[in-house]
């Protein structure tokens, strides 16, 4: 038995430098891609490094960092949500309406706006998984039918058309700046991010989804119904994107049945890109709040250059799949680190 | 120290040596997996390979197959330099590994899996007739009578370990190496394998075996070696070895074999009762009962419907009628949760799929069965469910640095008794075991078979579900046997008798039992 100990005292002993290093190859690795694109395009770029363009960054990676800390949940159970672009859309045309509402004083139909926005995100969300646990059916397929069932629930609901003329104080809400400098609707994302770490690291519902993302049978042999977190994770993924809408609505101060497509995507990409795996079980919500910011940056960075519209697919296609490769190859220097 | 003492004793081994190993080593976290291993498997022997988990068995076997690479040392195989990177290396030089975990494309047919690596081909097309046509003739050299156009999922555990030896065969092979193969073989299909191994010694093939089964390596074994924590302890021929040496080398102390029944138990008040448990319309009853203190075997061949009866009680499949009492009061028990709020708790058969979370952390893993016990409004109490899982894994030995080590890196005896862990955290009423031994060494195993006398000790009724018989003999106060879906007996533990037990297991098959 001695000779049992003997090693285990070596790795005591190693295992803070290991952990340093494994703390940078699976934490901090996006992280620090992301402060090298920042100080890449700062040196590169004309403008980039303006407090007006940081500004604008902040305000463009809040609706998508929304998005994809429900998604994360998501993808954490080994799903998908599809649907939260669409059910974004459904949510703007929903607020909207309720804040131009003449019938409804203006003091009550922002909160009101808010809770439509909410339960109408949470709702969808819930029928979502709730499908997919009672038929036991992909849930990439369950929410693909549920944003073509919410963008067409958007069109009628908006009768197709686009509502405008939202209460003047919500609008400046929306163009707040604290301190000069975080615009109001990015501290309702960072919020939202840091609720949805606070309930992924520290709440018991946090570690049934990535028990289940890790193996679902032997959470439900544990003596747990995995079904009952499945569906709260896709009702959070839709509260999310009920969320979203009203930032959306706060920086655009529309509600449109066209809004939000292609959003589902760009929160997918977030995701994997702050490297949660896509089959489950293994991943956080930090890193896909870092995930929207290096797809922002980009983006911004790009169109900067002057390489706008057409490159920009090319390139956020491009750090999509290295985003995985690169995370390949970190699950490998962590084995690595591991057998030292 | 000690090998070098060993090698001394085996001086005349590497005359025909076809694979020679010197001074490897390979390192795991917290985990010097092999340690300066020096050995020599001669050309046409069959090799046993013994250790207690963790000994190193499975991480020499991986090194041979091209899985790890070694860190330290040399290996020669047919007098050339061997160090293979993939597992395609190890094939092309004439190793074939028959691994414990077993690796099937379980929608493909049996034929597809057989003949995979080398599918027969007609202009550029598989040619099915053919490949169904060898692989039946695969199947008949290993004594399994199933088509080989069905897919390997509908077949049970025990024929998949015998379409993946199959496997092995279809290749022409300098070395074969078997890793625990007989684990899940009931002993006719045991005596078949040892045929067809007698038969490849014969044509010239070198074996390396490797069994916990103590008692069947003298059958097929030449020499045997003795791997502890990683260092090689001895290479002895096996003719004149006894079986209570051969432990002492591998645990480096005695431990009772058998006879090891805790007499004073007190058998309590009936805990557990199933009456008329049927799974389908057209199954048969099965009814059984457990007291407080007292540990019940239950004894069948594979495939007898000892799991999924016990599967059925558990709520983890459906069932079609059957009440099922607790303490005397009938419960409802639909799901696992049912069952697990009424005090049942299931070790399952299959504990990397079914029992453990392999990518979380031994602690994640221990507390998962009871949150609530570890937490307030639903936020976890980190120090709280640190000092439950530190408690349980010192009482149980389970061998980590820390118990925040994902389980995926323990050795199976490990993660056994982290599934063990689980369930004590929960705490149950009655514990249901399904092949909780299976792959684990013999010091595992007493430790297991003293931790369920100490749970019947303090109450709890246990159900063990093992093929090992001497084991059921061994702790158990009664046994009850399966077949075809039923029990077909009871025997109480004064009439315990291998023979007996046998019989009855037999009884619905038509079959002599072999030993």
């Amino acid at each position: 038995m001695s000779q049992a100990t003997e090693p285990a005292r070596e790795q005591n002993a190693g295992g803070r430098w290991n952990g340093v290093l494994r703390f940078l190859a699976r934490d901090a690795g996006v992280a620090a891609a992301l402060v090298l694109i920042v100080i890449f395009f700062s040196i590169t770029a004309p403008y980039f490094a303006t407090a007006g363009n940081f500004l604008n960054l902040f305000v463009q990676i809040a609706i998508n960092t929304v998005l994809s800390s429900g998604m994360t949940l998501v993808i954490l159970t080994g799903g998908i949500d599809l649907s939260v672009g669409s059910v974004l859309a459904l949510c703007t045309v929903i607020g909207a309406l309720i804040m131009t509402d003449r019938d409804i004083p203006v003091a009550a139909s922002i909160p009101l706006a808010l809770l439509g926005c909410m339960g109408t995100g949470a709702a969808c969300g819930a029928i979502n998984g709730w499908v997919c646990e009672q038929w036991k059916i992909p849930s990439f397929i369950v929410t693909l039918g549920m944003l073509n069932i919410a963008s067409g629930a958007a069109r009628v609901v908006s009768n197709n058309s686009t509502i405008t003329g939202l209460p003047q104080s919500f609008i400046d809400f929306g163009n707040m700046i604290v301190g000069g400098v975080f615009p109001s609707i990015f501290l309702i994302a960072v919020a939202v991010i840091l609720l949805g770490w606070f309930i992924l690291r520290f709440t018991v519902f946090g570690r049934f989804i990535f028990a289940i993302g890790t193996n679902e049978e032997a959470v439900r042999l544990s003596g747990h119904a995995p079904r009952k977190y499945k569906i709260a994770a896709f009702t959070i993924s839709g509260l999310t994107a009920g969320v979203a809408a009203m930032v959306y609505l706060l920086r655009l101060n529309v509600g449109s049945p066209i809004a939000g497509v292609g959003y589902e995507l760009n929160a997918i990409a977030a995701v994997i890109i702050g490297g949660t795996s896509f089959s489950g079980g293994k991943g956080s919500i930090i890193g896909s709040l870092v995930g929207a910011s290096i797809l922002q940056v980009l983006t911004t960075g790009l169109q900067l250059f002057g390489l706008g519209d057409n490159f920009k697919p090319i390139v956020i296609g491009a750090v999509i799949v290295l985003a995985v490769v690169l995370d390949a190859y970190r699950d490998r220097l962590l084995r690595s680190l591991e057998s030292r | 120290m000690e090998h070098s003492a060993v090698e001394s004793q085996t001086p005349d081994a590497p005359a025909g040596a076809l694979l020679q190993l010197r001074g490897v080593s390979k390192h795991f976290p917290g985990v010097m997996a092999l340690q300066n291993v020096s050995l020599d498997i001669v050309r046409g022997e069959a090799h046993v390979l013994l250790g207690e988990n963790g000994a190193g068995k499975s991480t020499l076997i991986n090194v041979l197959a091209g899985i790890y690479v070694a860190d330290e040392g040399d290996i020669t195989f047919d007098d050339k330099p061997y160090r293979p990177r993939t597992p395609t290396d190890a094939y092309r030089a004439g190793i074939r590994v028959v691994h414990q975990e077993l690796n099937m494309l379980s929608h493909l047919t049996v034929a597809e899996n057989l003949l995979f690596e080398s599918l027969p081909r007609r202009h550029g097309l598989v040619n099915y007739a053919e490949m169904n046509r060898r692989a039946a003739a695969l199947l008949k050299q290993v004594g399994l009578d199933i088509p080989p156009t069905i897919p390997v999922e509908r077949l049970g555990v025990a024929q998949t370990q015998l379409v993946e030896i199959a496997k092995a065969l279809c290749h022409e092979s300098k070395l074969l190496i078997l890793d625990e193969p007989t684990a899940t073989l009931t002993s006719k299909e045991i005596e078949r394998l040892f045929g067809i191994l007698r038969q490849l010694k014969a044509n010239n093939v070198t074996i390396i075996y490797i069994s916990h089964r103590l008692h069947e390596i003298f059958e097929i074994g030449d020499r045997v070696t003795v791997l502890r924590d990683g260092q090689l302890v001895a290479t002895r021929p096996l003719a004149g070895l006894t079986i209570a040496e051969i432990v002492r080398m591998m645990v480096g102390r005695s431990i009772k074999a058998e006879h090891m029944f805790g007499e004073d138990v007190q058998v309590g008040d009936e805990v557990l009762r199933v009456e008329g448990l049927r799974r389908s319309a057209s199954a048969p009853e099965v009814s059984f009962s457990v007291r407080r203190g007292e540990i019940v075997g239950v004894a069948g061949l594979v495939g007898s419907g000892r799991t999924e009866a016990m599967r059925a009680v558990f709520g983890a499949d459906p069932r079609f009628a059957g009440r099922i009492f607790v303490d005397g009061a009938p419960v409802t028990i639909a799901s696992p949760q049912d069952a697990v709020r009424h005090g049942l708790s299931l070790l399952t058969e299959d504990r990397k799929n079914q029992g453990l979370l392999l990518g979380l952390s031994c602690l994640e893993n221990i507390t998962i069965t009871d949150l609530a016990k570890v937490s307030h409004l639903g936020l976890l109490h980190r120090s709280a469910e640190q000092s439950a899982a530190s408690a349980l894994v010192d009482e149980l030995h389970i061998k980590t640095p820390s118990v925040f080590q994902a389980v995926r890196n323990f050795s199976g005896g490990n993660q056994q008794k982290v599934v063990i862990a689980k369930w004590l955290f929960r705490g149950a009423k009655v514990l249901i075991c399904d092949e909780p031994t299976r792959g684990i060494d013999v010091g595992a195993k007493q430790e297991i078979y003293e931790l369920l006398w100490k749970l019947a000790a303090a109450g709890q009724g246990i159900i063990f579900v093992s093929s090992d018989l001497p084991e059921l003999i061994g702790i158990c106060h009664r046994i009850i046997v399966f077949a075809n879906g039923r029990i077909v007996g009871e025997v109480p533990r004064t009439l315990f008798d291998q023979q007996r037990i046998l019989s009855l297991a037999y009884e619905e098959y038509d079959l002599e039992p072999s030993n």
